[in-house]
């Protein structure tokens, strides 16, 4: 008899073996992209030699001799690093101050959206749809050179409660100093929060004991609120006082001025970021069920706590992760800054490149910087992320 | 009966149109505040944009420079051709609507034959923009497109571009192939993590010193690049929720019934993944309409940088508020309406209801 031979015993070609192919199609696609980003790279070095613009990070140390409107100090012979350094900082500060007010203004207009008050929500969609539906870059033109500047002279400045005044030379605000006692009143400041903290894990086992409500949000906040304005009055003089602007000659001296580009920078991304969070919060909040809503009161909670304790933290969780994003979007949207002239990173950058014609170097500073922003950011937000769901079970 | 019958109407105050008002309203006294407050503010702005849009702006500028607005400086005579192309696109369109309406159910020969045409029309359109170089069609160089004319073309071909490598890329996330995979992410993310503005930047700085030497790829070209490979990590993004939507069954059956791989892919899964997320990536297009605009920083003559130049003319010093706004109100326009298409087209299609 001879032998039969089975599909399992006569080995399977090379060029059918299903690893044999995976591993080569892998290292086919790895040579490709080899070959290709090395073509790419010798075009680029070839032409850049030619020109004489190859080479390191070395042409940072030079002076960079261009003026920068705003931010730390810096100095016309300072370097081209100095100078970058200048322009991320331009950038964080817009990005940092903008992502609390443009926070405060998605809640609270997301929050309209839902209101039953038939104008009130008719008032949020209509803001929300004209924002998300124009462009970033237009708008931020409306308000730097259609509001803005069309602004009364520093003479005529519009006066606000603050006092604060508005002109076409920016937004000046009073602004709380710090005086020499500043020091000893931080040392009460921190005793509070110690003394909060302590109270804060005693109600919260109190709580978890007993399943009586803890009110510890009123326990740790009246000591600390207390010990604060006790330390305000004992100190020898105020902690703070209010620097009051005033107008001197041609300008304003004193407070806290914002200039017309940060201003106008400022306003753009709140806006137009507040519009998409307010969809965000919208959703979130529509997202939790109507029945955690009529268990919550049915088992006999009011409608407040029926909002803290059951809505808003379901809803935040849905919430965190799209914000997130939003927030990164402002972060990145901040470099329209070029357009209006505020002095950001990419601003900043673009200056050197036109100096000095370091293409390569300057683009990877720029990509560097916003990839680590959006790191650290969407890294924070992961952790804080997983605390937040963890109260799920 | 007739005393029953009166009894049982409703009070007054609960229906019609006070009854609105005060459900609506007026419901408690909080409510009345915040209605008092709303009517005053919208009072206010309204206003103040009225007595300035019918008293004080001065809208010369805007209707002297209108064609330039359209197409910028597209030559005057070529005009038909830019006709040509709108009446095309509208043709289509009412085919369109036409053939998926009620009419046209059960009428798939036809909606081949829109669908033919549709992907005719984006060849011939370019064609006819840019001519043959003949007597009939002269050349018009992609220097001479402008304004309104110039985002549509940079909004449609990237995003037509960006779709396939978009795709690619969504499958490479998911393959089982480490390298494929890694390299799919790298890319996803790095493009995700930096703004679309240093794109642009990138590609109108970097692609000519990539090329070898005496190859030049013109500005509206480079932009169109940059706007693809960054759209690309996007729609990427959105082809992959619905890649992930397919149930695993599908996979299975698919296999079952003896498909190879690819077959899976192109015929069972793509098909019903792509129908998911129509909705996002007409978003997606939205929002790449809007931020053409960005192109006006890297020296294109988009719609906004032809407001830019319009606004430095000499015998319309001091009128930006006219021109932004013109230029605001044509892009809510626009967006508006594709957003409220696409809303329309979300119900057509019933996505989420299966």
């Amino acid at each position: 008899m001879s032998p039969v031979s089975t599909s399992s015993d006569r080995a399977v070609p090379f060029w059918r073996n299903v690893r044999v192919i995976r591993a080569l199609s892998q290292i086919a696609f790895a040579i490709l992209v080899a070959v290709v980003a090395g073509a790419l790279y010798s075009n680029m070095k070839h032409g850049l030699e030619s020109r004489g613009l190859w080479g390191g990070f070395n042409f940072l140390r030079l002076e960079a001799g261009f003026d920068i409107g705003e931010g730390i100090t810096y100095d016309l012979s300072d370097s081209y690093a100095r100078a970058f350094v200048v322009g991320v900082v331009n950038t964080l500060r817009v990005t940092v101050v903008g992502i609390g007010l443009a926070t405060v203004l998605g809640v609270v207009a997301g929050v309209a959206r839902l209101s039953s008050n038939w104008l009130v929500n008719k008032m949020a969609s209509a803001y929300i749809e004209i924002i998300r539906n124009t462009p970033l870059l237009v708008q931020l033109f409306v308000w730097y050179f259609a509001v803005i500047m069309k602004l009364p002279r520093v003479r005529e400045s519009i006066a606000l409660p603050g006092p604060a005044f508005v002109s076409n030379r920016g937004l000046t605000l009073s602004w709380p100093v710090p005086t020499d006692s500043f020091g000893m009143w931080l040392s009460y400041l921190i005793a509070g929060a110690v003394v909060a903290v302590v109270l804060w894990i005693v109600r919260a086992r109190t709580q978890r004991r007993t399943g009586r409500p803890g009110f510890r949000l009123l326990w740790i906040g009246a000591p600390f609120v207390a010990l604060a304005t006790l330390g305000w009055f004992l100190v020898p003089v105020a902690p703070f006082v209010l620097d009051k602007p005033s107008l001197e000659g041609w300008n304003y001296q004193g407070g806290l001025t914002l200039t017309p580009e940060f201003t106008a920078l400022l306003v753009g991304l709140v806006v137009y970021t507040g519009a998409f969070i307010a969809e965000v919060v919208r959703a979130g909040i529509l997202a939790v069920p109507r029945g955690q809503i009529e268990a919550a009161r049915s088992v006999g909670l009011n409608e407040m706590q029926t909002l803290r304790l059951v809505t808003f933290p379901q809803a935040l969780r849905i919430i965190i992760p799209p914000l997130t994003s939003q927030y990164l979007n402002l972060a990145k949207n901040s470099s329209l800054a070029i357009a209006i002239g505020f002095p950001d990173l990419f601003n900043v950058a673009g200056t050197i490149f036109n100096q000095t014609g370091r293409s390569i170097q300057v683009i990877v500073m720029i990509m560097a910087s916003y990839l680590s922003m959006s790191l650290f950011t969407s890294l924070l937000m992961n952790v804080y992320n997983r605390r937040v769901q963890l109260v799920e079970r | 009966m007739e005393a029953i019958s009166e009894a049982a109407q409703p009070p007054r105050t609960s229906v019609g149109v006070l009854g609105w008002l005060k459900e609506n309203l007026f419901s408690t006294w909080f409510n009345t505040l915040f209605t008092f407050g709303s009517l005053w503010f919208i009072y206010m702005i309204l206003r103040g944009i009225v007595t300035w849009v019918w008293t004080e702006a001065r809208w010369s500028v805007v209707t002297t420079n209108l064609w330039l607005f359209a197409i910028g400086p597209f030559p005057r005579q070529e005009v038909w051709r830019v006709w040509a192309c709108v009446i095309m696109v509208l043709l289509l369109g009412l085919l369109s609507w036409v053939v998926w309406g009620p009419l046209g159910r059960g009428r798939t020969g036809a909606r081949r034959w829109v669908l033919a045409g549709w992907l005719l029309s984006f060849p011939l359109t370019i064609l006819l923009l840019r001519g043959l170089g003949n007597s009939a069609l002269p050349l018009v160089g992609t220097n001479l497109w402008g304004g309104l004319l110039l985002t549509f073309v940079l909004a449609v071909v990237s995003i037509v571009a960006s779709f396939p490598l978009g795709v690619l890329l969504a499958l490479g996330r998911r393959s089982s192939l480490p390298v494929i995979r890694m390299f799919s992410t790298l890319y996803i993310e790095l493009i995700r993590g930096v703004p679309l503005v240093t794109i642009l930047f990138m590609a109108q700085i970097m692609l000519p010193l990539f090329l070898p030497e005496g190859m030049r790829v013109d500005k509206v070209m480079r932009a169109i690049a940059g706007f693809t490979l960054f759209t690309a990590a996007y729609i990427a993004e959105c082809v992959r929720g619905g890649l992930a939507a397919v149930p695993m069954g599908q996979y299975e059956a698919a296999k079952a019934v003896g498909l190879s791989g690819p077959q899976v892919m192109v015929l069972i899964v793509l098909p019903q993944a792509l129908r998911a997320v129509i909705p996002p990536i007409v978003g997606q297009f939205i929002a790449l309409f809007k931020d053409t605009s960005l192109v006006a920083i890297v020296g294109l003559i988009d719609l906004l940088n032809i407001a830019k130049s319009v606004v430095a003319q000499p015998e319309f010093m001091g009128l930006k508020r006219e021109v932004y706004f013109f230029v605001a109100v044509i892009y809510f326009v626009f967006s508006y309406a594709m957003s409220y298409a696409s809303r329309r087209l979300e119900v057509a299609l019933g996505v989420g209801e299966r």
